[in-house]
């Protein structure tokens, strides 16, 4: 039984913000992942669960026990670290085996172990080199494997597939999913990558400037952004938005165009829909086309409607190119609104 | 990659390019070794044979000068004395320099980059300035004319290297090697001593050989702080003044040779920290 709970951590570094109050649990064997951009605190926050950062404010709890004052070593983690860490004076073998080995296991019981993660992360051949003879992403499976053979509670992991080529990270990613489900291990994953935060996810947390912005599934976090931040940053291409003005009643003048939308008495809202949700129709938003880009199945159309940037993604069958003027009807129920002060989605 | 590895192709910019790394090796070897070869050559020769003309470039097996020399008052305590006033230096450069240079990569504090100069102008002090002073210091704490006190001094001298080797060292060291290890089970204590120890090892021998180099060479301060108990360097200074070309040659020899044996003794560290800083 390995729960976190997050308690309202803070962290400041001299004068800067890292984390503002954070509240999170993650419940027992969930994989979680957390995703945002570069700097936004993903690395402060798995290090203060890990022990290797105190909070300055809150609380850390794991299966139960209150762990903010413990050190790394008595809360029952391991963790995969950004750049790698992995002891140069010893071989690949011993590294994998050293957390093994400080638990006085016994040295069959190492072997076997070693063996079973190496093979996992494919390193069995490099189990007699010594760091400085490893790629980077060598070095990047060994600090995986190093961790996963602690068979921990709970593992937690900064961007651990970040130096694999595309197609070794997706085995990879299988191989990972794999073996932690398997296990009973609560797993923290951060990445920057949100293919793999979508394909690995049990839930993902997004942060946003030292702030979880939404802790949901991932088909939650893509249909339903709880901000306009994990709108735009989830998606590739992102979420489109442009400014609605207040009609009365709950309907909503975008670009000339009535929708119904949520009755709240602001005068503006921001209108939001997906790429993929748009397409070609009689009436509909009216864009003048910029940019066609073919993507195989589909065209990812740029296009501007009403001085917004917006991007549509359609059927390649629909013979569009620059210039044309269009018209793009929203799907009504992927239709999302965003408040424009708080940022925060308006139901 | 070895020179009989590659094509034969003559003229190759790759061949070029290693004729002038071989000549280049002969050099820096030649540099160093001439001297030394011909220091044990004129050592190991009659007294006859070292001012004779035109100089005998194979030894002539002869053990005179150095038996002479072994035989000579006192030289075996200036020995003894030497050894252990460089060994002491070394151990305190070490016992000090080491965690000044683990405080200075480690921590932040005020004042850490004057600090760092400050360290580096220590050497610009002229020491016969200091010795003075120093001996009348000593002579009143009744430090004067033993092997600790020497060693003290001495360690003022290497310890600005031992600092700053040091620091390099464990600023090349990641703090996530030390994290690493302590997710993996270990104690602070632990993981220093399993992990960064290994690490740093052959840079403390590096500090420990330049201190132990620069005490054993070191003899102006020994001069004038030691009497009875002289350093072999103090000791050949003030004896050989005064002596026939052979037994100069012979002093020579039996200054350098325990440095080239420490030195070896130690160059399996001293390798191993190239192989580290590589990675
Ligand atoms: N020891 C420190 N001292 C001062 N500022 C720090 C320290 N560690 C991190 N920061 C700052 O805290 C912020 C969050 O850093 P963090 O390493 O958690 O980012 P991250 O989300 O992991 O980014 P990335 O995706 O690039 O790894 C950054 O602005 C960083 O500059
Ligand atoms: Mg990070």
């Amino acid at each position: 039984m390995a729960e976190i709970q997050i308690r309202n951590v803070a962290k400041t570094f001299g004068t800067y913000q890292a984390l503002h109050s954070i509240d999170l649990t993650i419940a027992d064997q969930e994989f979680m992942v957390l995703l945002g951009a570069s700097g936004c605190g993903k690395t402060t926050l798995l290090r203060i669960i890990a022990g290797l950062e105190t909070p300055s404010v809150g609380e850390v709890w794991i299966g139960g026990r209150r762990v903010d004052h413990l050190p790394p070593r008595e809360r029952g983690i391991a963790m995969v670290f950004q750049n790698y860490a992995v002891f140069p004076h010893l071989t690949v073998f011993e590294n994998v085996a050293f957390g093994l080995r400080m638990a006085k296991l016994d040295d069959r019981l190492v072997r076997e172990r070693v063996e079973r993660t190496a093979g996992l992360m494919h390193i069995e051949a490099l189990l007699q080199r010594y760091s400085g003879q490893l790629s980077g992403g060598q070095r990047q499976r060994v600090a995986v494997a190093r961790a996963l053979a602690m068979e921990p509670d709970v593992i937690l992991m900064d961007e651990p597939l970040s130096n694999l080529d595309a197609l070794l990270r997706l085995e990879m990613r299988a191989e990972l999913k794999g073996v932690l489900e398997a296990s009973n291990t609560t797993t923290i994953y951060v990445t920057h990558d949100q293919v793999e935060a979508m394909s690995l996810a049990d839930r993902i947390s997004v942060m946003h400037q030292g702030r979880i912005v939404q802790a949901a599934e991932p088909v939650e976090v893509y249909r339903n952004p709880a901000a306009h931040f994990v709108g735009s940053f989830i998606g590739n291409p992102p979420m489109n938005f442009i400014t609605a003005r207040n009609q009365g009643d709950g309907k909503w003048q975008v670009a000339g165009q009535q929708f119904t939308g949520p009755s709240v008495a602001s005068e503006t809202l921001e209108f939001a829909i997906r790429p993929e949700d748009l397409s070609l129709a009689e009436t509909g938003l009216q864009a003048n086309v910029r940019v066609v880009e073919p993507l195989g199945a589909h065209i990812l159309v740029t296009c501007d409607v009403e001085g917004s940037l917006f991007r549509a993604v359609i059927d390649s069958n629909s013979r569009v190119k620059a210039g044309d003027v269009l018209h793009i009807a929203p799907e009504p129920d992927r239709i999302r609104w965003f408040d424009p002060e708080t940022t925060l989605a308006v139901a | 990659m070895s020179v009989a590895e590659s094509p034969k192709l003559p003229g190759s910019p790759r061949r070029a390019g290693n004729i002038l790394f071989g000549a280049t090796a002969l050099l820096l070897c030649a540099w160093v070794l001439v001297p030394i070869y011909l220091l044990i050559v004129n050592t190991l020769s009659s007294p006859e044979a070292v001012t004779a003309f035109p100089k005998s470039f194979v030894p002539g097996w002869d053990f005179a000068n150095l038996e002479f020399f072994a035989g000579f008052a006192g030289i075996l305590k200036a020995l003894k004395n030497s050894v252990l006033v460089a060994g002491v230096t070394m151990l305190l450069a070490i016992l000090i320099g080491a965690p000044a240079g683990y405080a200075l990569s480690r921590f932040d504090f005020p004042g850490k980059s004057a600090f760092r100069i400050l360290i580096l102008m220590t050497r610009a002090f002229p020491l016969p300035l200091l010795a003075l002073p120093l001996a009348v210091m000593f002579i009143r704490t009744g430090l004067d004319d033993t092997i600790l006190g020497l060693a003290i001094v001495h360690t003022t001298l290497a310890l600005p290297f031992s600092v700053l080797i040091t620091f390099s060292l464990f600023s090349g060291i990641p703090i996530e090697l030390e994290e690493a290890a302590w997710t993996l089970g270990c104690t602070r204590e632990q993981a220093f001593r399993k992990v960064v120890l290994p690490l740093i090892l052959p840079g403390i021998a590096a500090s420990a050989v330049f201190a132990f180099v620069i005490s054993w060479n070191e003899v102006f301060a020994a001069s004038v702080l030691t009497i009875e108990n002289r350093t072999l360097t103090a000791f050949l200074l003030q004896s050989l003044d005064v002596s026939p070309m052979h037994l100069k040659f012979a002093g020579g020899f039996v200054l350098v040779v325990p440095a080239l044996i420490f030195i070896f003794a130690v160059r399996k560290y001293l390798f191993a920290m190239w192989g580290i800083a590589n990675r």
